[in-house]
Parts: structure tokens; C-alpha cells; sequence
């Protein structure tokens, strides 16, 4: 990053959030590179920038699509770039049609399911796959095509082109039209920029990219947690990508992730449609491993993905040892089958309807972080059974004697079925491993102190857990037992502590045969004679050397530190960095040097390790009936991808289109400008009575919430409090809930600087200091005044310092594509002193959802394209779960 | 030698003499100052760790004496954090040795209304008792077409961006081994 020449910093409050890090945007900053902070609210991160630019909350990709029309109209893209590089030259399907011939829909719309056959997405020499989006719609399935995006069938093959980029049916014509409406006169109408604001961004953002230059994009969780969270990315993607700014030095698009090891927990998921390694967990359709690698590896296609069944394999032979032999298919069989969606909303829904018996909360606090709190805590409270393990007693483990529900009447302590367990954990001090963080490096942590009394990590916990079924289980002649009996469950130990070390190693790979760690991922085998946890972590113990606990100083290496932590893949610092260099294999320029092949000693050399195979020349081109990484040709950057290109245009694999289009929010006072199309028309709602949603356009009674409300962090506290709340410096720093909000609007409703107000929707109410700032400036949208509010979200009713949660005010409506929910914008009314108390709570927001109009179809006719709204969505109310023999009434 | 000694024990002496010009260091020290020595010289051991907090991953070195965590500070040699911690970080020594710290396993049977404390063990069989319980009482062996799920619905999990990779794995290992498919964390969130 410090090699930037601009950096963009949109759906992101870097310097608040992840402050160490934003040292790097301040060092490029004084190299001379301009920042730019794209927000809602004027932060610590817009203080610091040269610029801010204000814009109403949900409209960024109006904003983007402003950028790429400006770029395209200007004929700025870097165009050497995007010919090799990128699809750009590629055909589409006549069949396709876009936004523009249908009013905001693509082709391929099932109003009743709410979802997209892709097919006439493809590309033109491709036939693409027939079938509704339905299924994929249900499952998250483009978070499953992981690392190596969604399958191209045929990706080998010569795709028809037009190098020229001039055939209307090309990918970069279909781009350019598609993007024409999205003008800086409409640009200020949607967002509220004005036009010399948003040309400033779009001058500096292209002067400081080409061959010479490149520009760094940043976001986080200001980007995901939309209802079109995909698409906002995908739109910075193709800005970057028509800009020539991935897999170059100070390029590139930096997810800033939240958490220690969230980058790891999706890496090595605790996702219910992920295996290790971003492998697909398999559904109902897959009855044995050949169908099942049939469906994640495309016949002809390009690339490494292409290698899947050696990654499977490997796995199988990690999870069951010697059970699994190639006679039973390395107990494929025993892997639980998903057909659904089984994601984290669903199942606390599932939960507040009687259906889940137990449930563990292993260091994360729902009650307080995830959004609708409310119907979090019900769920709990329908629980069998609930295991809370956390450093500090949390709102989660407390629900059934202090929760808010206990003061509105709608939890009884007495008549609260729950048992529940709290299992003190250790602290990061007191175990050893690895997190992966936002860059995807591993950093070991050695183990300082002993845990006390009964406190214990999630290893010794799970590794305990495990050895306990099993041996109640032992002897059992149940079928269904063998994948618990059959399980290798034996990790090296130090006392009754399982070896970390030992997991590591096991998940990095050893071959069979040896016994050795292997040295990476290209070692594996699809024959059983090699195991390995995670194949993309496949290097980390190369050498038997646990290489992500190397510590070489800064100061004794070069710029791109190689002997710090480890880096997947394969220590590559820097993503498909074959594109920094020209297809003949030159530097683009001598100041973005990267990587280049060296004509001398026939391979690619360098600053970082190639993300190329290192001998293979930039003239190779692969033989007609190549498939995976033989079929790359020397110039196919993007090695993981099924046709080696960067996708400009989606043919398949996004659910919600190939191309990112502006829809408005889910809860949103405007109309779409731009389409029919008002909201995301395959956005994923759950039309429940416990779960109502504000009337949005063109449903009537908006102004019964006329504010746009957003959510955020601070740097002082930690998402839901329980890591930071607790701690009497970070309590001082920041000891109270506020709510900042604009002075006109305090003129407006009345609200004073440090008195009470409270913020509505139909889901609660809830108080907190009146903050009025000038930050929250107020937008002219569309010849109208917009009022934003702003609230951080990290109290709760424990720790040295308390507060309501906001995430009380926050519905479920969820991206199709990865069920990440929308709790970056909504709407909201904003009233001067406190909120009622106790069951007068209740009445109050009734009473504003009675004005409202609010039923459990609000919000759920997804379908308006065309002036005409669509049916309702309605979750069926099925009952719960029967009760069956020898179970508690 | 007396009256050298009696005039270097004056700062000013020291200050107009010697090098430290502007009277901020030596020149100013106090026999009490001069006797101070930093927290981190009492321990023992020096673990290298990584910040628990954002996904920046800031080296600690965890300072430690006795089996207690005497200091966190950062690591200078780190490219990533060259020594820097925010307050979140800074204030890391009162999140492992703070009174907030649960130690003893709490057990809140059905319809009570206070915790009761229970024993580690028996916490840990009463565990593994329930998940074999909800386990086949929401267990599937067959979608409504026959296709095999062989899963159980009955039971769920939620957690691991706090967790080590090592950790996560092993979750994912064992849940996915007993048939239990709702297993997820703040990723989704």
C-alpha cells in the first residue's frame, strides 16, 4: 500500500478502525499519494484524507458505475491491460439482455423465486448452464466457488473474441453501454455528490493509474453488509481491473477484515457451505465423490481449480485416516449434506421457532453483534441447551435473567427452559497458534502463560469434546456413528492440551508414503497417499518448519518481508502478481517493477514469488486439448480463473447479475433513479411477523421513517463490547452510547448536544446521547434534504460501561450471493429524550408500525420492475418442530 | 573528589556541563529516577504474540513473570506494525489479566435464576451427553426424494473470527464428523 500513487478508501473508517495499519495510507500519503475517503459521515479516516466526499448510505455503486462510465466515455482504461488480462475481448451469448432493455432486470428473471437462470449470461462459443438460480439461490453458492471462481465449462477453449474491442457483443461494449446511464448529473442526483466533487475522484483515481502508476482501493464491512454486498466489491473490481491496478505494487483492493482470524475462519471455515480451502460442501445432489468433483471441476477449464480432486482427496485422508481408502470413496459418504440455506439468520429463525435444541457460542456475543438482537435473544431462549464459551461473562450467557426481554415481559426467568453452560476460554496469551489476517498471513503466537483454573482453549475444548463422543459411542453398531468412530482424532498432545504445532503441520499436508510434511499444494495426490487439512495453507510446515512463526526483523529484509509469518498461497505476498508485468513478460514500467521473466535463466524472478508457474515462458501457448494449469497459457494472469482471465463481466457464478447495477437499499425514503427495478430483485427477505421491515418505495407511509441510519465501529471498543467494555481504559475512553446527527436535524426534531434521544424502527427503539456534528452532513438528493444518522454499535447491558444494542434496530435481509445481512443502511425516525420503558416499549413501536402500515409483507415484494410490485415473499410458517418419544415436553 | 561529587548531584551542574544541554534527560535524573527501571526488565519470559483484536495483526511481546502477564508491548521488528499498538491493542494486558476474567465453569439449570457453579469434568460429559441427544433427535438420514443428507439438524454453532486457524479446524472437523451442518461465524455477520 505505501507504494500507492492514490488511495480510494470507500465502505471503510481505516484510521478508526484498523489504526496500525492506516500507517501505511499516511506513509503513501507523505510519498505524495492523494487519498480520498468516500463516506456517509466525516471521520477520524476523512481527517486525514486530502479529500472527503459525502454520499447518501447504499448508493456506492451508482457511484462506482459514475466512475466506470467516466472512464470508459474518457477512453482512460489502461487498455493493454485490459486486453491480455481481463474478459474485456470476449462475446456474449445473443441471448443476453441487459438492465437497460429491462427496466433493471437481467435476462433470465423468475419473479416468483426471486432469482436468475444465468444461461444467457455466458459466453457466446459456451453454452451456459441451464437452470434456475434457485437452488444456488438457497445455498450461498458463489461464496463456495471460492478461490477458484465459479467454473467455466470449456474455459480451455478458444473463446470467441474481438481483440479490437469494438464488436457490440463484447464484454467491454456491454460494459460501456450498460454503465452510459450512470452520468455525474445522475451520480449527484442518486448520491448526493456534487459533479466537480465526483470528477475530482475520477481525475485523480485514473491520472494516478497505468504503467507507470497505480491506485490502491480499500473497503470493509461498509461494502459487505448490504443487501447488493457483492456487488459493491465487484464494482471496485472492475474500476481496478479497467485501471490495470490488480496484481501490481501499490494496486490492488484491500478487504480490511474485523477480527484476528476472520480472514482464517473463512480460509478454514466454520461456514455451513464450506469446506477447508473454500472446497464446496456437498449437497443433496452429490451421491458419491465422482459426482461430487464433477460438479466443482469444469470438463475443460484452465487453471489450478482444475486440481480439486487432489485437494478432496487429501482432505478425506486428513478428516478419516486409514478409514479412507479409494474401495469407499475416502469416506466421502460420511460427509453431512446441505440443501439449503443453513446460514447463521436461519438458524437462530429456526431456533426462535422451536426447531434447534442446542446451540455453542464459541467467542462471539449474537445477542449484542449480530443484527436484531431481539430475535437473537428469543432464539436463545427456545434452546434445549446453550454452551457459552468466553473470556468474560457476555449478554449471550446472560439473556435469561437480565435481557432486555426481561423488562419488556417477553423473557420469564422462571419460565425459561435453557440450560445453559458458561466454559471460561483462555486468552490469546495462553495458547499457542495461528491467526490469518488481513493480508491472508499466518502469524504463530507462542503460548506465554499457563490458563487458570477451568479456563481452557477451544483446542483442548474441541479435542476433549471429541475424545468424549467418542467414547460414549464406543461399540455402537449404528451406521450413523461410523464418521465419529471412524474420525482421526489423533493430534500429538502436551499434557491434556492437544499440540497446535501438530494441527498446523496436518493441515499444511504430509505424504503418506514418507511421512513427511509435504512443501505444498502441488505435492498432493489424488490417490490417498498424501492427507492434508487445507490445501490452500499447503507450505506453511514445508521443510517441517512451522514457517508462520519466522520473525525476521523488518530491517533485516527486503520490502516485501518474505520471512515474516507465511502468506497463502505459497508465501505469495501479492495476488496474480504475473499482471504486473507486460504479456511479453517486461515490467510495465521500471517504477512498478515486480516480477519478470528472465530470458536468460528461462523463469520468472523478482521482488515476491511469482503467483505464475515459474518456468513457463510469456509466449507458451497450450496445446488445443490442454485442461488446468497445462492450459494456461503464458499470459494468463489470473491462474485460479476457468478461462486465465480477470472477469469484467460475470457469465456466471453471481447471483445477482454479471454486472453491478444500483439498486436501492432494502429500506429506502427514495426511488430507484436509474430502473424500474427499485431494490435488489433477488435481495434474499424473511417476510416474518418477528422480523418487519420499514415501508420502502413505493410502498406508502415512508415518512414514518424518514432518516437514512447507519452503524459503525470505534476504534476504542470491539464489535460487541465483550473483549473491550470490560476494560477500564477503553470503558474511560469511550464510556457512552451516542447518536450523531446533523444540527438541522437537531433544529428539525428538537435534539440537544448531550441530552437523550431515542431511534426507531419497526423492530425497537433505542436510547442514546444526542452527538451533534457536522460530521453527519445532511445530502441533497434528488432536489430533496436527506438527514443521515449514525450510531456505533458495541453496547450492551454488561461491562463497566452499558448501553442499549443497536443492532435492536436492524431487520434481516440478507445478499443472495453470501447471506451477509444489510445492516449498513435502513431506515429510521429519530425522537428528543428516552424511549419507554418495560412493556410501554412495546406498545410504542406497535404504534409506529400500526402508522406505518407494517404487516409481514413489507418489504417482501422484491419484484417492481416495470411500474408492477411483484407478489409478497412470505416465510411459509411451518410448525415446529413435533415432539417425539422420550423427549421433554 | 567530595565537593565533584556533592556539585554533579546538582541538575543545573550537570546540565551546563555535561551533554544533556536541554535539562530532559541524565541532567535531570534524581537518585529515585536514576533507581527506575521499566516493567518489562522484572520478567522472565518474552513470548512473541499477535494482537486478539482487528484483522491488522500487530506483533505483541508478551512480557511474563511467575505465570502472570506483566506487560504487552509491541514488537519493533514486526513489518506490518513496526512496534505500534492502538488503544485497543495498548490496553491488552487488562483484557488477559483483567478482574473481568471468568475462571470457573457456570452451569444455569432450566427455570433458575442464578448460576450455580459446576465442576469441569462433569460439565464436559453433561455436554457431550446433549450433543449426542439433540444430535438424534434432529438427525436425517434422507431428503423427502431420498437423497442422502445423513445430517442432523439439531444442533448449531456460531463462532471462530476470534479462534485460531488450529482451533476452527478442529471445530469444523469434529461438528462436520457428527452430522452437524449449522456451523458458522462472525464471517457471515
Amino acid at each position: 500500500m505505501v507504494n500507492a500513487d492514490c488511495v480510494i478508501i470507500m465502505g471503510s473508517n481505516m484510521a478508526e478502525a484498523h489504526p496500525v495499519g492506516f500507517q501505511w495510507v499516511m506513509e503513501a500519503k507523505a510519498g505524495g499519494a492523494k487519498v480520498f475517503h468516500i463516506d456517509p459521515r466525516f471521520t477520524r479516516t476523512s481527517a486525514l484524507a486530502d479529500q472527503h466526499v459525502s454520499l447518501r448510505a447504499g448508493t456506492d455503486i451508482a457511484f462506482l458505475g459514475g466512475v466506470i462510465n467516466y472512464i470508459l466515455s474518457h477512453g482512460l482504461e489502461f487498455r493493454e491491460y485490459v486486453q491480455a488480462y481481463t474478459n474485456a475481448p470476449f462475446l456474449l451469448s445473443e441471448q443476453y439482455q441487459d438492465t437497460d432493455d429491462l427496466d433493471g432486470l437481467f435476462s433470465g428473471y423468475d419473479p416468483v423465486s426471486a432469482s436468475y437462470d444465468s444461461s444467457s449470461w455466458a459466453y457466446d462459443s459456451i453454452a451456459g448452464e441451464e437452470g434456475s438460480g434457485r437452488g444456488p439461490k438457497e445455498q450461498s453458492s458463489p461464496y463456495q466457488s471460492g478461490s477458484g471462481g465459479p467454473v467455466v465449462e470449456g474455459g480451455a477453449g478458444e473463446i470467441a473474441n474481438d481483440p479490437t474491442l469494438e464488436d457490440p457483443r463484447c464484454v467491454f461494449q456491454v460494459l460501456k453501454r450498460h454503465y452510459a446511464r450512470y452520468t455525474p448529473e445522475m451520480v449527484e442526483r442518486v448520491c448526493g455528490v456534487p459533479p466537480d466533487l465526483f470528477e475530482r475522484v475520477c481525475q485523480a483515481w485514473t491520472a494516478a493509474s497505468g504503467r507507470d502508476r497505480t491506485a490502491a482501493l480499500v473497503y470493509s464491512v461498509g461494502w459487505t453488509q448490504h443487501t447488493l454486498g457483492a456487488q459493491y466489491i465487484r464494482a471496485g473490481s472492475i474500476i481496478q481491473l479497467l485501471l490495470g491496478n490488480i496484481g501490481r505494487p501499490g494496486g490492488g483492493i484491500y478487504a480490511l477484515r474485523g477480527h484476528a482470524s476472520i480472514q482464517g475462519s473463512t480460509d478454514v471455515p466454520t461456514l455451513f457451505n464450506l469446506l477447508p480451502g473454500y472446497l464446496v460442501m456437498p449437497d443433496a445432489s452429490h451421491g458419491d465423490l465422482a459426482s461430487y468433483l464433477d460438479s466443482i471441476i469444469g470438463k475443460n477449464q484452465k487453471g489450478f481449480w482444475h486440481n480439486a480432486d487432489t485437494y478432496v482427496v487429501s482432505l478425506l485422508k486428513e478428516y478419516w485416516g486409514e478409514k479412507a481408502t479409494a474401495d469407499n470413496d475416502y469416506c466421502f459418504d460420511y460427509l453431512p449434506r446441505i440443501n439449503g440455506d443453513h446460514g447463521t439468520y436461519r438458524t437462530v429463525m429456526d431456533m426462535a421457532d422451536g426447531k434447534i435444541s442446542g446451540y455453542f457460542l464459541l467467542g462471539q456475543n449474537p445477542a449484542v453483534g449480530s443484527a436484531h438482537g431481539h430475535l437473537q435473544r428469543m432464539g436463545l431462549a427456545k434452546l434445549d441447551w446453550l454452551v457459552v464459551r468466553d473470556l468474560t461473562m457476555i449478554e449471550s450467557a446472560t439473556f435469561w435473567k437480565d435481557s432486555p426481554e426481561i423488562e419488556t415481559g417477553q423473557i420469564v426467568t422462571e419460565q425459561c427452559a435453557t440450560e445453559v453452560f458458561f466454559m471460561p476460554a483462555a486468552a490469546h496469551t495462553e495458547k499457542s497458534g495461528t491467526f490469518t489476517q488481513t493480508m491472508r498471513m499466518l502469524q504463530w503466537r507462542d503460548k506465554a502463560v499457563e490458563p487458570k483454573d477451568d479456563q481452557r482453549s477451544e483446542l483442548w475444548f474441541t479435542y476433549h469434546l471429541g475424545r468424549l463422543l467418542r467414547e460414549k459411542l464406543a461399540g455402537s453398531a449404528d451406521e450413523r456413528d461410523r464418521p465419529l468412530l471412524d474420525l482421526a482424532w489423533d493430534y500429538a498432545t502436551e499434557g491434556d492440551e492437544p499440540s497446535g504445532a501438530d494441527v498446523l503441520r496436518r493441515m499444511n499436508g504430509v505424504d503418506l508414503r514418507t511421512g513427511k510434511a509435504v512443501s505444498g499444494y502441488l505435492d498432493l495426490k489424488a490417490d490417498g497417499s498424501t492427507a492434508c487439512g487445507c490445501w490452500i495453507y499447503s507450505g506453511v510446515y514445508a521443510d517441517e518448519v512451522n514457517q508462520a512463526r519466522r520473525r525476521k526483523p523488518h530491517w533485516e529484509q527486503g520490502p516485501y518481508d518474505a520471512e515474516w509469518g507465511w502468506t497463502w498461497p505459497l508465501n505469495r505476498r501479492i495476488l496474480y502478481n504475473r499482471a504486473s508485468a507486460d504479456p511479453q513478460g517486461r515490467p510495465w514500467s521500471e517504477r512498478k517493477a515486480l516480477i519478470w521473466w528472465d530470458a536468460e535463466q528461462r523463469k520468472w524472478t523478482g521482488h515476491d514469488i511469482p503467483d505464475f508457474e515459474a518456468t513457463k515462458p510469456p509466449d507458451y501457448r497450450p496445446p488445443e486439448d490442454a485442461a488446468g494449469p497445462a492450459a494456461l497459457a503464458g499470459d494468463d494472469a489470473f491462474i485460479m480463473m476457468s478461462d486465465g482471465k480477470a472477469w469484467l463481466f460475470a457469465p456466471t457464478g453471481v447471483l445477482d447479475g454479471p454486472l453491478p447495477t444500483h439498486y436501492e437499499p432494502h429500506e429506502s425514503p427514495f426511488p430507484n433513479l436509474l430502473y424500474g427495478q427499485q431494490a435488489s430483485p433477488v435481495r434474499k427477505v424473511y417476510g416474518r411477523a418477528d422480523n418487519p421491515s420499514n415501508p420502502s418505495w413505493p410502498e406508502a407511509h415512508r415518512e414514518v421513517f424518514p432518516f437514512v441510519f447507519t452503524a459503525s465501529r470505534l476504534t476504542e471498543h470491539h464489535t460487541a463490547g465483550g473483549m473491550s467494555r470490560s476494560l477500564p481504559y477503553l470503558a474511560e475512553l469511550q464510556p457512552e452510547l451516542t447518536v450523531e446527527v446533523s444540527p438541522e436535524l437537531a433544529a428539525e426534531r428538537s435534539l440537544h448536544h448531550l441530552d437523550w434521544a431515542h431511534v426507531i424502527t419497526s423492530r425497537t427503539a433505542v436510547d442514546a446521547r444526542v452527538m451533534v456534528t457536522d460530521r453527519m452532513a445532511p445530502l441533497r438528493v434528488d432536489g430533496q434534504v436527506v438527514h443521515q444518522v449514525w450510531m456505533p454499535y458495541h453496547w450492551g447491558h454488561t461491562g463497566l460501561v452499558s448501553g442499549d444494542v443497536v443492532n435492536d434496530l436492524i431487520g434481516v435481509v440478507v445478499d443472495p450471493n453470501v447471506f451477509i445481512q444489510e445492516s449498513k443502511v435502513l431506515t429510521c425516525d429519530v425522537r428528543p429524550g428516552r424511549r419507554p420503558r418495560g412493556p410501554a416499549l412495546l406498545d410504542y413501536v406497535a404504534e409506529y408500525r400500526r402508522r406505518a402500515g407494517v404487516t409481514p409483507e413489507t418489504g417482501t415484494r422484491i419484484s417492481t420492475a416495470g411500474g408492477v410490485a411483484g407478489r409478497p415473499h412470505r416465510e411459509p410458517s411451518g410448525p415446529a418442530r413435533p415432539a417425539q418419544a422420550g423427549e421433554p415436553s | 573528589m567530595g565537593l565533584r561529587r556533592l556539585l554533579s548531584s546538582w541538575p543545573v551542574y550537570r546540565q551546563l556541563t555535561g551533554p544533556d544541554k536541554l535539562g530532559r534527560g541524565q541532567a535531570a535524573e534524581s537518585p529515585r529516577s536514576a533507581s527506575l527501571e521499566p516493567r518489562t526488565e522484572q520478567a522472565t519470559t518474552v513470548a512473541s504474540s499477535v494482537c486478539p483484536y482487528c484483522a491488522v495483526g500487530c506483533s505483541q511481546l508478551v512480557y511474563a513473570r511467575d505465570n502472570q502477564v506483566i506487560q504487552i508491548e509491541g514488537n519493533p521488528a514486526s513489518p506490518i506494525s513496526r512496534g505500534r499498538l492502538c488503544p485497543k491493542g495498548a490496553a491488552s494486558k487488562q483484557l488477559v489479566t483483567g478482574p473481568q476474567r471468568a475462571s470457573k465453569v457456570l452451569y444455569r439449570p432450566p427455570y433458575a435464576t442464578e448460576w450455580t457453579e459446576l465442576g469441569l469434568d462433569q460439565a464436559m460429559d453433561m455436554i457431550a451427553d446433549r450433543v449426542l441427544d439433540a444430535r438424534r433427535r434432529g438427525w436425517q438420514d434422507t431428503d423427502e426424494d431420498g437423497n442422502t443428507l445423513r445430517r442432523t439438524m439439531g444442533l448449531a454453532s456460531l463462532g471462530g473470527a476470534t479462534l485460531d486457524n488450529e482451533e476452527n479446524y478442529l471445530i469444523k472437523k469434529l461438528f462436520t464428523a457428527a452430522g452437524a451442518v449449522q456451523i458458522e461465524n462472525q464471517a457471515r455477520i
